[in-house]
């Protein structure tokens, strides 16, 4: 190690500096509200997750409900297939249909509170 | 058939949907009262009156007459009618009630910052809550003629006036209560008598229904030559679930939730509601087909519902059953069309009555003056065009919304909530697109319809456009709006900011001053 020319005064430590980080600190709702770099990475994470969570929930209908007709096309025999005594296409459209709707409306609503709950965490626990 | 029981019903639920009205007249004071009720209405009370609202004479007595009309296909409207609050809950409800606006022209505005974009809605509202209000009107003139024997004329004008005065009187804040009680008035309406029906149909040993043809069992058959059914379904579906976001007077009740979580809280009630309701005109379908077969020439389908109970019960009994559908028949195109008016109203007061109004008054007559005369204007169009055009099945006609809805203000709120880059004029380039495509393939379906019919293909794309039509006008806004990024307006994160942040975090100046 090679010694500098001028050795810097020795200074005492006493205690941290936290005060003065502590005066830099800002809310990140302020960084959200003006736009800065952060503000948009934290907003882009909370639709991305939003989003991913509703095409979530438009694929499951799309591919359950959108695919009934091609399920009944392919395979001729479920449109006079009986079950319990109702031809399985009106078991499924007339009764089945609206409790699953239901409980997928109900997932979805608690899913997406629940992204918004972490989302406050993160801000207030930053 | 005349029944004097049918008509104190009918008159019990008018004299209801007025006194309401009135009772909201004494709470009504501020402009924000009229509108959105003073945004106080929970989550519980806020799925009835959409559920109150939202069942049309479509679905209480139109679905049951298709079903009764042409089988299993038929199914599948009540279904998209049910899917539309799905697609709405996942992709709007809660950015929609933080947006903080009124009315959907006032999100366009708020979202794009152009007062251009606002008329081009605004137009669009008035446009589509018209042809959803003629339906009504018909179904009403339905209902009186059936139970009580009167002229065509009687039932629309009726329901007309009732409408004005209710609407007229207290604005929003009578129509969430009157919306509320009418969904359990037309919930037990339709319930009480299926019960009965179903009971003697089993005490009956369960008959077969009388099968009219193959494609009323079997689904996915063609009804006849030329005929594509699987488009139809898919098409409707698409209109279906869609067009329900963009029906205006559906998006006005999201402004009445508290904050975004009961906005989706409430989304999950209604599909409760409309899940158990929806239950039930399936039943009056095929039930039609076990007692009914034939209906007596140039009677409509869409009447079943009221005509089972006068068949299959009869006497004193049969009149009771009578009495109720009746009441709830009139109870669902009371709401539905109070809702729609109000809509409608909100809309002509905010751009053309008060600015009118305050000119003639120079600024001292209040606000009540130009909204009931908006109100009167919202009902009095459609109940001249109700006297004038052909009825062509109740649930046909408000399909013809849906359509035009999906194909003009889904695009516009889907991609207004999800996507930065969607310019002021793509907007108006896909609302104007889907608007033009939409009325003009269902223009051509009804009244430019050759004698025997559109043929094949043409016949299918032209009567549901929606498989096409939306896509179409989703394509324009995208690429417009991609080719047009210096009119993307510049607050667009901030307001996207405002959409999706949870009430709660503190967002200073990005709140809605509300």
């Amino acid at each position: 190690m090679s010694q500098p020319s001028s050795t810097p005064k020795r200074v005492r430590v006493t205690r941290s500096r936290r005060v003065s980080q502590r005066a830099s600190w800002r809310p990140v709702a302020a960084e959200l509200d003006e736009q800065t770099g952060v503000g948009d990475v934290y907003l882009e994470g909370l639709m991305r997750a939003q989003f991913r969570l509703s095409v979530l929930v438009l694929i499951l209908l799309v591919v359950g409900l959108g695919g009934l007709p091609v399920l009944l096309i392919v395979f001729p025999t479920t449109r006079s297939l009986t079950v319990i005594g109702v031809p399985f296409p009106w078991l499924v459209l007339a009764i089945a249909f609206y409790p699953t709707m239901w409980l997928l409306a109900r997932w979805y609503a608690a899913q997406s509170a629940r992204v918004e709950r972490q989302f406050r965490d993160v801000l207030s626990g930053r | 058939m005349t029944s004097s029981l049918s008509l104190v019903a009918v008159g019990a639920v008018c004299l209801l949907t007025i006194v309401f009205g009135a009772l909201g007249l004494r709470l009504s004071r501020a402009t924000s009262d009229f509108y959105v009720a003073g945004r106080s209405v929970s989550p519980r009370m806020n799925a009835s009156a959409i559920g109150g609202e939202y069942l049309s004479a479509a679905s209480f007595l139109g679905v049951a007459g298709l079903i009764y009309d042409f089988g299993v296909d038929q199914l599948w409207l009540p279904v998209g009618y049910t899917t539309g609050y799905l697609v709405l809950l996942v992709m709007v409800a809660a950015p929609m009630r933080r947006s903080g606006a009124y009315t959907v022209p006032d999100f366009a505005e708020a979202r794009l910052q152009s007062g251009r974009v606002r008329l081009v809605a605004s137009t669009l509202v008035v446009a589509i809550g018209w042809i959803y209000l003629v339906p009504q009107l018909q179904g009403a003139s339905l209902v009186l003629q059936i139970v009580a024997d009167v002229p065509g004329w009687v039932g629309g004008t009726v329901v007309a006036i009732v409408v004005i005065l209710a609407v007229g009187a207290g604005g929003m804040r009578s129509i969430t209560f009157v919306q509320a009680v009418q969904y359990w008035i037309k919930l037990t309406a339709l319930a009480v008598p299926a019960f009965v029906l179903i009971v003697l149909w089993v005490r009956a040993g369960h008959p077969a229904p009388d099968v009219p043809s193959t494609s009323w069992e079997v689904a996915l058959t063609p009804r006849a030559e030329g005929d594509h059914p699987t488009y139809r379904v898919y098409s409707t579906l698409i209109a279906l679930s869609l067009g329900t976001m963009g029906l205006p007077h559906v998006l006005v009740r999201y402004y009445t939730n508290p904050d975004g979580n009961a906005a989706r809280r409430t989304t999950v009630n209604v599909l409760l509601l409309l899940g158990l309701f929806y239950l039930l005109p399936p039943i009056y379908g095929v039930l039609g087909r076990v007692h009914l077969p034939t209906m007596p020439e140039g009677v409509r389908s869409d009447s079943i519902v009221l005509r089972l109970p006068g068949v299959v019960v009869g006497g004193l009994g049969g009149d009771l059953l009578t009495a109720v559908l009746a009441a709830g028949a009139f109870a669902a195109l009371l709401s539905t069309a109070s809702g729609v008016a109000m809509s409608v109203a909100g809309v002509l007061d905010q751009s053309l009555m008060r600015p009118w109004v305050a000119r003639l008054s120079g600024g001292d007559a209040g606000m009540p003056v130009g909204f009931r005369l908006a109100a009167l204007a919202a009902v009095a169009v459609p109940y001249v065009v109700s006297r004038l055009v052909e009825p062509i099945g109740l649930a046909t006609m408000v399909g013809l919304a849906f359509a035009v809805a999906a194909s003009t203000f889904a695009p516009l709120l889907i991609l207004g909530v999800w996507w930065r880059a969607l310019s002021t004029i793509g907007a108006i380039a896909g609302l104007l697109t889907g608007a033009v495509a939409a009325t003009a393939a269902i223009f051509a379906s009804i009244a430019l319809r050759p004698v025997d019919g559109w043929p094949g293909w043409t016949g299918a794309l032209l009567s549901q456009p929606a498989a096409w039509s939306v896509p179409l006008a989703t394509l324009v806004t995208v690429v417009v709006s991609l080719s047009t990024p210096a009119s993307v307006p510049p607050g667009t994160t901030r307001l996207l900011v405002r959409l999706h942040t949870p009430e709660g975090v503190d967002v200073s100046r990005s709140r809605p001053d509300d």
